[in-house]
């Protein structure tokens, strides 16, 4: 029987990131993947004959650059059909102000010069701070009681960085790290479009409003973040999200990695409380000296370990990571370009017009219900490169807030009804793009689990917030990488530093799982 | 009264002053559905009444008991301390760190990040980690919103829960007492003990402004032209009026000022105090149950408590409000007639501003009507008992107790306004940009409640100033 170093659970991109470090450490591996092609959240596929569309993720923000780097990934084919790209504000008056460069390092449009001033100073103090966290996203979180090849030296350097920043920096950045998106913006901003788009980034895939406490971490982790070599800034790969995991299957397999599809994961093999391999859906046996999961967490623990190999406080913290999904992901083929009064369409185009737009939209969600009102972000790839849509034709892919997994009403019924708030919202915005779609799909949270094994529709694997991040994610006792089964390793976005299209969790994974090695 | 401090209560000899606690039994939640959820003092009892609600509830009950007070433990000696500046270099502000850090890490790794997880969550998310009745749950997130501007599903509400349990009454942690005579019984047995050592109290003076001469303020005019110098002046005003009435902008640092003028302070919360012809009867209650005596709640989900807070959110007063309210002479028969009685609700929420304009008089009815319609639902009948209703807005709040926005806090308890950021950064240990002026209001650390804490910790800030430490009790132990 074939026998392995590791055997990697998930084809996604972190499954793949660290196959890739773990396969450079000269370590012979095998990827399992369930379904018939690797990439996870990271997808193109064809939705109407001719017109294609970026699955799930349709944007590049986070991708950490030791995986593009550390694989070679511009070798192996990943380029980019546009960097650095701009966002639209849409106002339904088709007064829409442009965010150019880094994070809105230039705004065009009727802006203020107070908003002005107060927008630089204050992106500029986000932007510090979010640099700040910045080194905490490439290490495994240290534990805080002490404990073998702990990174407390990592995060005691944090400590210094920040002091050196100066007194009232140092000072704002306390004030800063745990409160609201929403009070911080309206001390210092009176545009309404600025300050929705702001509200509308930092909430994005998280179950939280902009006025619910601690939710700028979540803008500094966006802000803390790079695609194609820029701080906090947008690219599109070239043919649509799923260049990036194909580039990252060619790259790993020049490496010697063995990848397979169609595998599905039954359970982990447990011998003596460590696990030794692996058993499929079909019966199948693969042995190895450790597993690593990059998939969720919860299924993980709960599915393929199974209660009876863990202890209780395990079971029920697993039981407990929230896992709270709230977008949709809507994907149209229009017969000709829309009209977003003007807007210039090679843009992402979001519609979150105030900040109370937004918590509006997310009131609904708390009760199961989807937002009357819904805020989006518009990608039209087609408007950018050609390959997506028939000559002509154009391509709308939309994530679209807040439609909860647990739709009280069923998503049965309920995905027409959301199907028709969000279009008659988009009717508001481009007049008429209704009478150009020829086909029209809608992912609800519920196809995004079935789909693509997001547990709750949440394509973090675990929500965003503080109390499910760093030291405590996915949950207490396991955040870094380690489980208590030997052997056993995590390396799904569910672990630090979380999702987005990013490969971080998986390579920090793999660089533990190379440290842990190394000790034994 | 739960949060009021023993220490303060014992340094001060308040109950030689008159000052009586008087325990009492927990109350009822009042559901819907007709049924109720019954609240008492006792763990025991508790967890009882919780197994008719859900066997499961009951046996979780141990553990989140056991979560809580370790939290707790770890906080409540926090309350009595000056918080450090943490971007100081000062020995002392390096040893009080290092105090917090020590404390810290006698904890196990599993109790420090269960602590790091609990000061950020929403109470929402905290209870369904234990529990899954829903009426259960609405019982216990009571203290995560009480007093704030967050709902039982905004993070961060479960620390509020912790500041509300803070409290004891003769060593029961988390019990709540009731003052006799109410809780002026509180405020007078302090003056009292004030006057015997030396203090003088002015009533019916209101200050116009601190007087600052040569960047020291040496002391305050009256309303009436009066000028009265001192030493010192310590405010025990909101850090807003304080810095944005009482004193000139001028005076200040602009830099201090626009933090004054961002702190938040939103109110959220109303007073309706209601004299009854007699006791009302609550259609669930069966007849003699003590659970009259305590606190009664009609909101049976933590959902309708968001749904309040979500109207409080888009400007207006919750449709379905939030209650916690008592019969206090039930307790104390000297509060009212023979006969009669008096019920003190408390509601939430209530914003400062309706849709951005002041309240009107027709909205303050209207609240009040919103009021007396919800305990009617549960007691028919009620409307009929009613022979007066006082309705308190934050408008009469701030109108006649000197609340900015109504907020009871004095300011929002959230982490950016917590510790060393309350009131706001660099100002978190009493002292204001100008010298000689202090701080000593609820603004301050640790926040509000009728608890005495910032009062406290102001006067040892400034005994150490003058070189006289204090010998004021430290916060007692958590057993």
């Amino acid at each position: 029987m074939q026998s392995f170093d590791a055997i990697i659970i998930g084809g996604g991109t972190n499954g793949l990131a660290a196959a890739g470090r773990l396969a450079k450490s000269g370590r012979k591996l095998l990827v399992l993947e369930a379904s018939s092609i690797t990439g996870g959240g990271a997808q193109t596929h064809e939705f109407a004959p001719g017109f294609k569309t970026s699955s799930v993720a349709h944007l590049l923000n986070m991708f950490d650059p030791r995986v593009e780097q550390g694989l070679d990934l511009g070798r192996h084919g990943l380029a980019y059909a546009a960097t650095s790209i701009a966002t639209t504000a849409l106002s339904a008056s088709g007064d829409h102000l442009v965010l150019e460069g880094s994070y809105g390092e230039r705004v065009l449009g009727s802006f203020s010069n107070s908003d002005r001033a107060s927008w630089t100073a204050l992106r500029s103090k986000l932007l510090r701070f979010a640099a700040l966290l910045r080194p905490l996203k490439d290490m495994t979180p240290p534990q805080l009681a002490g404990g073998k090849q702990n990174d407390v030296m990592k995060l005691a350097r944090l400590g210094l960085n920040a002091r050196m920043m100066g007194r009232s920096d140092l000072r704002e950045f306390m004030r800063m790290i745990l409160i609201n998106v929403a009070d911080v913006l309206n001390d210092e901003i009176a545009d309404d479009r600025l300050k929705g788009v702001v509200a509308f980034d930092t909430v994005l895939g998280a179950h939280m409003g902009p006025r619910s406490p601690n939710s700028l971490l979540l803008l500094y982790n966006r802000l803390a973040s790079e695609a194609a070599g820029a701080t906090a800034s947008l690219a599109l790969p070239k043919g649509g999200m799923g260049s990036v995991p194909a580039s990252m299957f060619a790259a790993v397999r020049s490496l010697g990695v063995e990848i397979r599809t169609n595998a599905k994961v039954k359970s982990v093999l447990i011998e003596g409380d460590r696990a030794a391999g692996v058993i499929l859906q079909n019966g199948e046996q693969i042995r190895a000296r450790s597993v690593v999961s990059a998939i969720n967490p919860k299924t993980a623990f709960l599915d393929l370990i199974g209660p009876r190999h863990l202890d209780t406080e395990t079971v029920r913290r697993a039981r407990n990571v929230r896992m709270r999904g709230n977008a949709c992901k809507l994907h149209l083929a229009l017969r000709s370009a829309p009209d977003f009064k003007g807007a210039n369409l090679a843009t992402r185009l979001v519609i979150a017009p105030s900040i109370n737009s937004v918590e509006l939209a997310f009131n609904a969600a708390k009760y199961g219900a989807f937002s009357e009102h819904p805020v989006m972000e518009i990608m039209l790839p087609s408007a950018i490169e050609t390959g997506h849509a028939p000559s002509g034709q154009h391509v709308v892919s939309a994530i679209v807030q807040f439609a909860p997994y647990a739709l009280k009403q069923g998503w049965k019924t309920g995905r027409a009804a959301f199907l028709d708030r969000i279009l008659k919202t988009l009717e508001t915005y481009a007049p008429g793009i209704g009478a150009l779609v020829t086909h029209c799909e809608l992912l609800t949270p519920v196809d995004l689990e079935e789909r693509y094994g997001f547990i709750g529709g949440n394509w973090h694997h675990g929500e965003l917030a503080a109390e499910q991040m760093l030291f405590v994610r996915p949950m207490p006792g396991v955040a870094n990488y380690e489980t208590p089964i030997s052997g056993f390793y995590l390396a799904s976005a569910g672990s630090h530093p979380g999702g987005g299209i990013s490969g971080a969790a998986g390579w920090n994974a793999a660089e533990r799982i190379i440290q842990v090695e190394a000790r034994a | 009264a739960s949060l009021f401090r023993p220490e303060i209560m014992r340094d001060l000899e308040l109950p030689r002053h008159g000052l009586q606690i008087l325990p009492y039994e927990g109350g009822a939640v009042f559901q819907q559905d007709g049924g109720y959820l019954a609240m008492h003092r006792d763990h025991d009892a508790n967890r009882r009444e919780f197994a008719r609600h859900s066997k499961r509830d009951a046996e979780a009950y141990d553990r989140y008991s056991r979560d809580v007070l370790r939290h707790c433990r770890f906080i409540r000696p926090l309350l009595m301390r000056t918080p450090p500046d943490p971007t100081s270099f000062r020995p002392r502000d390096i040893q009080e760190l290092m105090y917090i850090g020590r404390k810290f890490l006698d904890l196990s790794q599993t109790e420090m990040l269960d602590m790091f997880r609990f000061l950020t969550m929403s109470i929402s998310d905290f209870l369904d980690e234990y529990f899954e009745n829903p009426v259960l749950k609405a019982y216990l997130a009571v203290s995560g919103i009480i007093g704030t501007a967050l709902g039982p599903m905004s993070p961060g509400s479960a620390y509020v829960l912790l500041h509300h349990y803070m409290g004891d009454v003769d060593g029961n942690i988390g019990a709540w007492g009731y003052a006799r005579g109410g809780m002026g019984a509180i405020t007078k047995a302090m003056g009292l003990a004030l006057a015997e050592s030396g203090g003088e109290i002015r009533t019916g003076t209101g200050v116009e402004r601190v007087l600052v001469q040569g960047g020291r303020a040496v002391g305050v005019v009256l309303e009436t032209g009066e000028e009265i110098r001192a030493k010192r002046v310590i405010s025990n005003l909101d850090v807003k009026r304080t810095f944005l009435k009482c004193v000139n902008e001028s005076d200040l640092p602009s830099s201090f000022v626009k933090q004054v003028k961002n702190f938040k302070i939103r109110g959220s919360s109303g007073k309706v105090n209601i004299a009854l012809d007699g006791v009302p009867k609550f259609t669930a209650l069966p007849d003699g149950s003590p659970c009259i005596r305590g606190d009664l709640h009609f909101t049976d989900s933590i959902e309708r408590m968001e749904m309040a807070y979500d109207d409080w959110k888009a400007g207006r007063w919750s449709r379905d409000p939030f209650l916690d309210t008592m019969i206090p002479t039930l307790i104390d028969p000297t509060m009212t007639p023979p006969g009669k009685h008096f019920m003190s609700c408390f509601v939430q929420y209530c914003p400062p501003k309706i849709n951005g304009n002041d309240w009107s008089d027709a909205d303050r009815d209207a609240f009040g009507a919103a009021v007396i319609d919800q305990i009617t639902e549960y007691a028919p009948g009620f409307k009929d008992l009613v022979l007066h209703a006082e309705i308190r807005t934050p408008r009469e709040l701030e109108a006649e107790v000197g609340l900015t926005e109504g907020n009871i806090f004095q300011g929002e308890l959230t982490f950016d306004q917590l510790l060393f950021n309350r009131p706001v950064p660099g100002a978190a240990q009493y002292r204001s940009p100008i010298k000689d002026l202090w701080m000593c209001g609820s603004s301050t650390h640790p926040g509000g409640g009728v608890m005495g804490a910032p009062g406290r910790n102001a006067a040892a800030e400034i005994l150490r100033d003058i070189g006289k430490p204090s010998k004021m009790s430290d916060a007692y132990a958590v057993l």
